[in-house]
């Protein structure tokens, strides 16, 4: 249905009739041309294929700060197809494809590639991030202002994986990207105190024998960085929050006006140490799983704002970099067909969020760090039509065989989860029908449409 | 019981089992013809991922004493070493029919994964992964310390416990997979442990452990201990901070000349001292103290052939039934 509309350059009109908008009362969205047409009571149909959208929260497309979508070098572990994919049908329009591929996305021509790949792809906004040193080698500033300036319009440089521990090079990145209204993501952990670490320092550890990545290596990097933010007057954004300590570091820069973001995974917002008890590697990632404390700290920290954005910090990895033993295996857990349901499970069904609060960390804001103008906008008449409808009732058990990435590595895997998305809508068009993947959205040629425009011609 | 993978979920009766078990064993070890058809046609492949000569001939010597097939499998000189994976290992024991895996790794769990996969469906034993635990080595050092507290009370090993005892372990606890392992084990039994250390060979979240934990040798001595533990400390540690020169750590933590006379002099004549081995003479230990009356040290290495032919046994005999709890009422309070 959708697919023949796309040689004509129009992806079609969708009425969807009566969902809740942003958990508030319900409405009509009429979605045409890559628009949202009009949004009221009882709509026109004229045209358009209606959506019954009845119990149904409408909310704008999903912005991910925080992805690794491995192509190109790591095809066996996720492609940039596979993981926009999952990216749709876990109800996102964006994500930012982080830089720690091979080769690394540490120049224009890199980070153009997979700006092509995600356009090819079509199913979401493909943004790369670049890197902030070559080769993520934290000794010499990547080509921070050509990434700027290429057509992947970088906004967001992250050496992510790795912390740029040098203080003198993390200041000089800080201040230039000044330049072109960039944010450094940092990927907070002290090399020297977290050597040869395996799994969050505390109680647990010191039973299972594994070596222990302190709170203290994520929280003095905070420290530090915040300072060099506030002496540069630059952004700083905060990859991965993950300690309760690291919060009131986040929470005091803020207060002393510091432009500084945090993000926090969904992993972080449930899962803790106690898991690694099994010894299962799918449950080692980087940071570490915390205490229930850090848990409930960063529930709270979300919820008050002091957290600004959830990304997934979704790392798919081949089953034979976790079947093996703890120590031999890779870090990271997929994350995003999970995101929306486990944010829902840990924020608002606890009553900490609304789904209002929802769309602000996962796609307004997300959407303002990385300047993506054409995303995370109000869901009014005249916006870019980056929608999604959820059903919040839906009740599914994670199956990570069935899932649309090639990682299998969810730490989800046989839990019950609430939510579902039903459809994404990507610049009009629908990613996402009947919570199955539809068709991918069908860029124009390169030099019709740069990113950020609102509205495709 | 399944597996032996640790002491910290090793059950009472469970530990006491093994440990009798193991008293039956010794009586074999002191016959002309040592051995027991028990496991006969059975075959026991120990898998050592780290070299251990020591506790590797110990379990081939206990699974020969019950006529059980070994076959030795080390990761050096092997497919493993050529980068195969531990489930390509197992699975390809597996195939060859392997009835028990002793496995010796350096990676904490790895024992642990060998168990909860599909990859092999044999008995696992830990012989030791990475510093995490290493439950025959705690297992025999409790053999020998019932040995040592019932013959003070006059009363046979046999259904006793270490309640009451008071054992000291010292040394590089924060990568010792023997205190670990004896930590759980001892407060089975009853025992009260006391780790002495310097601050940083202690792990953080110690303090949850079910033990005592002081920096002072000499004081520890001076409260009075049953038994003394040395732990190997390798002299390499200081290269990374843990202490500042083996000569510093050897006279606040080392078992010295000095410490073997403050014994005498403390009055506690019955203090016997253990080692799990090798030892680093002159270090955490003097040869003066590794080789007094005092020391264990070679009675924990003939107790620990018992030991592995207790488990072995009580693994591949069939006779998986945990033990009625009832066997703590024949504990021996008597002491």
């Amino acid at each position: 249905m959708a697919s023949q509309q796309q040689d004509t350059g129009s992806t079609g009109a969708y009425l969807i009739r009566g969902a809740s908008i942003l958990g508030g009362p319900a409405e009509d969205l009429l979605i045409r041309d890559g628009v949202i047409a009009a949004r009221g009571q009882d709509l026109d149909t004229g045209d358009a294929t209606v959506i019954e959208a009845a119990g149904l929260v409408a909310l704008p497309g999903m912005v991910d700060i925080h992805t690794h979508l491995r192509e190109p070098g790591r095809e066996d572990a996720e492609t940039v197809e596979t993981g926009t994919r999952a990216a749709a049908l876990g109800g996102y329009t964006a994500v930012h494809a982080m830089a720690n591929s091979t080769p690394v996305a540490d120049t224009a021509g890199v980070v153009e590639q997979v700006l092509t790949l995600g356009r090819t792809a079509g199913w979401v906004d493909v943004r790369p991030v670049g890197a902030v040193t070559v080769g993520l080698a934290g000794e010499q500033l990547a080509e921070l202002g050509a990434m700027a300036d290429s057509r992947a319009r970088v906004r967001v440089f992250s050496d992510d994986g790795i912390c740029v521990s040098d203080p003198v090079l993390m200041r000089r990145a800080l201040e230039y990207v000044k330049a072109f209204d960039g944010v450094v993501a940092q990927h907070a952990q002290e090399p020297r105190l977290t050597a040869g670490a395996q799994m969050n320092e505390g109680v647990v550890s010191a039973v299972l024998g594994l070596t222990g990545w302190p709170a203290v290596a994520e929280e003095s990097i905070i420290a530090r960085d915040v300072l060099l933010a506030q002496h540069v007057g630059s952004r700083l954004h905060v990859c991965h929050v993950s300690t309760a300590g690291s919060v009131e570091i986040v929470r005091w820069a803020k207060s002393r006006g510091i432009n500084v973001t945090a993000e926090v995974t969904p992993h972080h917002l449930w899962l803790t140490d106690e898991l690694v008890r099994s010894y299962d590697p799918v449950y080692k990632v980087n940071p570490p799983l915390r205490t229930d404390e850090d848990v409930q700290a960063l529930r709270a920290a979300l919820a008050d704002g002091t957290i600004d954005v959830v990304g997934t910090d979704h790392a798919p990895h081949p089953s034979e970099h976790k079947e093996c033993e703890w120590a031999q295996a890779a870090m990271g857990m997929t994350g995003l067909e999970t995101a929306l349901s486990v944010v829902q499970h840990t924020m608002i069904e606890t009553g900490l969020m609304t789904w209002a609060d929802f769309a602000r960390v996962t796609s307004t804001t997300p959407a303002a760090i990385g300047r993506l103008e054409d995303q995370g906008r109000p869901l009014e008449t005249g916006e870019p039509a980056n929608v999604i409808l959820v059903d919040p009732a839906a009740r599914w058990t994670v199956d990570p065989s069935k899932m649309a990435t090639m990682g299998r590595n969810s730490p989800f895997a046989g839990r019950e989860l609430p939510g579902k998305v039903v459809a994404t809508f990507f610049k009009g068009h629908p990613t996402v029908l009947n919570g199955e993947l539809n068709t991918p959205y069908r860029w124009l040629p390169d030099s019709a449409e740069v990113p950020n425009t609102a509205v495709r011609p | 019981m399944k597996h032996l993978l640790s002491t910290e979920d090793l059950s009472y009766a469970n530990a006491i089992r093994i440990l009798d078990t193991a008293e039956e064993m010794a009586a074999v070890g002191e016959r002309e013809v040592k051995k027991l058809p028990a496991l006969r046609g059975r075959t026991v492949v120990n898998l050592f991922f780290e070299d251990s000569t020591r506790t590797r001939i110990s379990f081939e010597a206990a699974a020969k004493r019950l006529s059980a097939d070994v076959i030795n499998f080390a990761a050096k000189g092997s497919s493993v070493s050529k980068g195969e994976s531990l489930k390509d290992t197992a699975q390809t024991l597996a195939a060859m029919g392997a009835d028990a895996v002793v496995i010796r790794h350096w990676a904490s769990g790895a024992p642990h994964r060998l168990a909860a996969t599909d990859w092999i469906d044999a008995a696992v034993i830990n012989a030791g992964d990475g510093t995490h635990e290493h439950p025959t080595q705690a297992l025999l050092d409790a053999f020998t310390m019932r040995r040592h507290w019932s013959t003070l009370a006059g009363s046979p090993s046999a259904g006793a416990d270490l309640k009451g005892m008071r054992v000291a372990i010292a040394g590089d606890v924060l990568h010792s997979r023997v205190a670990r392992s004896n930590v759980w084990l001892l407060r089975t039994l009853g025992a009260e442990v006391t780790l002495v250390a310097p601050p940083t060979l202690l792990p953080i979240g110690v303090e949850e452990w079910p033990c005592t934990v002081s920096y002072d040798l000499d004081e520890t001595l001076a409260r009075g201990v049953d038994a003394m533990m040395m732990l190997r400390v390798q002299g390499e540690r200081m290269n990374a901070s843990f202490f500042p020169t083996t000569r510093e750590y050897s006279r606040r933590w080392g078992f010295d000349d000095n410490r073997l006379r403050a014994l005498d002099s403390l009055g506690l004549k019955d203090t016997i001292i253990m080692h799990p081995g090798p030892m680093n003479r002159g270090l955490e230990i003097s040869s003066a103290a590794a080789d007094s009356p005092r020391s264990t040290v070679l009675a924990q290495v003939r107790n620990g052939v018992s030991i592995r032919m207790a488990a072995l046994y009580l693994l591949l005999s069939g006779d998986t039934r945990e033990p009625a709890t009832s066997t703590a009422a024949y504990s021996k309070e008597s002491h």
